[in-house]
């Protein structure tokens, strides 16, 4: 196993550093000027020198490259040219936000959609299956920033029961999970949770579905186990499929959500990408990417890890 | 009498005890004010984020050494002592301007405001070799101080500034130039980014608090040195909601007490349910900038006029629910620059025809235009319906406009370059659609009429250039009074609307959605706002 871990981490190097030669590239490819970002639009020329030569902008592409890659492998991911903070410290309370509004996203999909999964593949074919299945249709066909409004209009202005922006009463470093704080995460929880939901009931049902339909389950109920014991073994069976998809909707949702953290004005990693990405701050943009890749590697590499654990087949192959 | 004497000792001890429950008994007043930006503006003293960031980390921490009257809405503000209480030009050499600086005067860390400070912070944005040079505030602040050629200490409350040229506007460029302490840089190990946090200048407000792109609360400076804009709200806390049917939501939802240009499409349901709107005449306009270079077809001026007789700008106001005024030409109409100009800027459609039909064409010879336009983005109020909107009416008048859309960025790379460039006229752009902070005679009139600031020296786009404007403008920079400085400056006004050197369309109105637990709110007529005016 250790040996397996060893190889994946290896493996993660070279797709970590294609990710950030892409994304340096693509900012560069774009039209428009980091120093948009610091210079007024009117600017003389000898004042954007100037800044050019601060930043080190005014060197070739591929050096620039290099001097940040040189900083970024001994964990310094430089300054952002916008605000002039660490971006290391910028990323990681944006991640810190993100992972809190990402689980609570992550934890109402998936167990919702499991349980409407579950009831949908148990009756198929029947009313219960159909609302399930159009619950679940909606759920991925429904645009986030729209529900997220449409939320915020009827539980935070008709129904002021929840608030309407933000990540608690004095900003997100001061969180606490108590009831108050927890208000401010239900709204865009719930927005982003719909996706993952959706996918991850399809999923459920089909595999439900099929598996009710085995061999070993009529074998099962022929040797007169009770539905919970034939469930037990349906649920053993279908986990390391949906937690492949659970896994990969739970990276998306750490990528956060550019839109549902903008309509909520939720301080993440979505809301932060967002900002860089309108002032060409290149090394917040850079940072920000890097780290959300290698998120979604270590995500991927923890459910490789969890699948053999459940299901040992998985682990000999 | 003993026990007499002894409960009147008691009595006595107990005063302050009672005077400090009374104190404790006051609550703070609190105004949250949802504000437009991704971030919190830079806190360091020079704020990033244009004009329209001075009134939320400017103004409020730090004060210039000439400011802006920001706390009237009835008329435009003028030039006030700042941190000089007096200010003049040498009459033997008109380049020296002498500072006499206000005494008594100490930063939020304790240290004194002192001539050396006013050194040190022209060094920090001026000097590169300087130790506590910033080039990021730098940035913010240098295009908008372009005539300092040098400066010196003249005694502990004296500094004497030097322009380039002579230069009698000079005064209106310094409420951009603000003083932080030099004692708490020193403080803070000389690390700027560590000041953002711990910021100390001598204004209104003290930063109590910053958590980036989330907060900053300002709080109020008891100490102030003027008393008359002493903060009349303890804790203004800033929040920055990029979106603005957000900021309304949260509006709605009691979140904050004031935003910032509300979405038009929610004033209906905000003023039902008992928000105040309030908006003003503010420096800004959203014009079309003609390029006049040979083969260009705005070169004639009937063209141009044509295009601004063609426009119903009352629709384009009620396009925007009312945020928008119409634009009779750079200036508002109640500006001392305005002038009296002899072209009449209006909805004509019939003129309009009639002179594009002296120009020769019509609907069986079209004039064909392309127009750089940005998608969205800060100033450019509804940028793709209002344009929609001026390209169907100048269709009606015989003129086929294209658009070449781009984000605002590249928009300003287009700008920079102006007219004649490559990237411009290269690709038949011959008009560009941005919009114009007007908040003073340089950024409203002069950096566009001088043909000295024909691009790319400036932002003179289109080439403007008419000889008699440019002989004011240098009349404007050697004259000292202030009435004549404006009568001159109302006849390169009038000469720009004569020319019809843009398609003026709409100015912006700032607008501000309150909700009713604002009692008070002045809106300056200007980006600069006070919110030491904000009374809960």
């Amino acid at each position: 196993m250790f040996a397996y871990i060893l190889k994946r981490l290896i493996y993660a190097i070279p797709i970590a550093l294609s990710v950030t030669v892409v994304s340096f590239v693509l900012v560069y490819l774009a039209p428009g000027d980091p120093l948009n970002a610091i210079a007024p639009a009117d600017a003389p020329e000898e004042v954007i020198q100037a800044l050019k030569s601060a930043y080190g902008l005014d060197k070739p592409v591929p050096v620039q490259y290099g001097l940040w890659l040189m900083r970024a492998v001994q964990g310094d991911l430089g300054l952002s040219i916008a605000s002039g903070r660490e971006v290391t410290a910028e990323v990681l309370s944006a991640v810190s936000n993100t992972l809190l509004l990402a689980g609570m996203a992550a934890a109402i999909g998936v167990v919702l959609g499991c349980i409407l999964g579950a009831l949908a593949g148990y009756r198929h074919g029947t009313w219960i299956d159909k609302a399930a299945t159009a619950l679940s249709v909606v759920g991925v066909s429904i645009p986030h920033y729209w529900l997220g409004l449409v939320l915020t209009i009827l539980f935070s202005i008709w129904l002021p029961w929840f608030p309407a922006m933000g990540a608690g009463p004095g900003g997100s470093g001061e969180w606490l999970w108590d009831l108050e704080h927890l208000r401010y995460l239900v709204l865009p929880a719930l927005t982003l949770s719909v996706i993952p939901m959706g996918i991850i009931t399809r999923t459920v049902r089909a595999l439900v579905a099929d598996m009710l339909g085995q061999e070993f389950v009529t074998a099962l109920r022929a040797r007169g186990l009770s539905g919970g014991a034939v469930f037990r073994h349906v649920a053993k069976n279908t986990a390391p499929t949906v937690l492949a998809v659970a896994g990969l909707q739970i990276g998306y949702l750490m990528g956060g959500s550019i839109l549902v953290e903008t309509v909520f004005a939720w301080p993440g990693t979505g809301f932060l990408l967002n900002t860089a990405i309108f002032q060409r701050d290149i090394p917040l943009l850079q940072g920000t990417i890097l780290v959300l890749c290698m998120f979604f590697v270590v995500l991927n590499l923890l459910v490789d890890i969890l699948q053999p654990l459940i299901d040992p087949r998985m682990g000999r192959s | 009498m003993k026990p007499r004497n002894f409960k009147l000792r008691h009595w006595l001890a107990a005063l302050p005890l009672s005077f400090a429950l009374h104190a404790g008994l006051h609550a703070e007043t609190v105004a949250r004010y949802g504000i437009s930006m991704a971030d919190i503006p830079l806190t360091t003293g020079q704020p990033d984020r244009g004009a329209g960031a001075y009134q939320f980390t400017g103004h409020t921490l730090y004060d210039p050494l000439i400011a802006w009257e920001a706390n009237v809405g009835n008329r435009p503000g003028k030039l006030v002592p700042g941190l000089a209480t007096e200010w003049k030009a040498d009459p033997k050499d008109n380049k020296k301007w002498r500072f006499t600086l206000r005494k008594g005067v100490k930063f939020h860390d304790g240290s004194e405001f002192t001539a050396d400070a006013v050194i040190w912070n022209l060094d920090k944005v001026l000097a590169e070799k300087s130790p506590q040079f910033d080039a990021k505030q730098s940035a913010q602040v240098r295009p908008r101080i372009p005539s300092i050629a040098s400066y010196r200490k003249v005694g502990p409350y004296e500094v004497e500034i030097t322009t380039k040229e002579v230069d009698a506007l000079f005064p209106y460029q310094l409420p951009w130039f603000l003083v932080s302490s030099p004692a708490q840089w020193e403080k803070l190990g000389k690390d700027w980014n560590k000041v953002a946090s711990q910021p100390s200048g001598t204004g209104p407000f003290k930063l109590d608090k910053l958590v980036p792109r989330e907060r900053a609360d300002l709080v109020k400076n008891a100490a102030y040195w003027d008393k008359s804009r002493l903060p009349k709200t303890d804790r203004i806390v800033l929040l920055p909601i990029p979106d603005a049917m957000t900021r309304a939501n949260a509006l709605l939802n009691g979140q904050v007490d004031i935003i910032e240009t509300p979405p038009p499409d929610v004033l209906p349901q905000l003023k039902a349910g008992g928000f105040k709107l309030v908006q003003n005449v503010t420096p800004h306009v959203w014009p079309y900038h003609f390029s006049t270079y040979p083969g260009s077809p705005w070169t004639d001026i009937r063209v141009r006029k044509a295009a601004n007789l063609a426009i119903d700008r009352d629709a384009v106001v009620k396009l925007m629910s009312g945020l928008a005024t119409p634009a009779k030409g750079q200036v508002d109409a109640t500006s001392p620059w305005f002038g009296k100009p002899n072209f009449k800027i209006g909805y004509d459609l019939a003129a309009a025809r009639a002179l594009m039909a002296q120009a020769g064409y019509g609907p069986s010879k079209p004039l064909k235009a392309k127009v750089i336009i940005a998608q969205g983005g800060t100033g450019q109020m509804l940028s793709l319906p209002m344009n929609e909107f001026v390209q169907q009416s100048l269709a009606e008048i015989g003129i086929e406009v294209t658009f070449e859309v781009v984000e605002l960025e590249n928009l300003y790379r287009h700008w920079r370059a102006g007219a004649k460039a490559d990237i411009n006229a290269g690709k038949g752009i011959t008009a560009i659609n941005l919009g114009y902070v007007t908040a003073d005679p340089f950024y409203a009139i002069t950096r566009f009429t001088d043909s000295h600031y024909v691009a790319p020296n400036g932002v003179n786009w289109g080439g403007y250039n008419n000889p008699k404007v440019d002989a004011a403008l240098e009349k404007i920079r050697t004259t000292f009074d202030s009435k004549t400085q404006d009568g001159l400056l109302a006849f390169v006004h009038q000469s720009m609307v004569d020319d019809a050197q843009m398609l003026w369309v709409v100015h912006d109105v700032n607008p501000h959605a309150l909700s009713p637990k604002v009692k008070e709110f002045i809106q300056a007529q200007h980006w600069f706002q006070d919110l030491t005016t904000i009374r809960m």
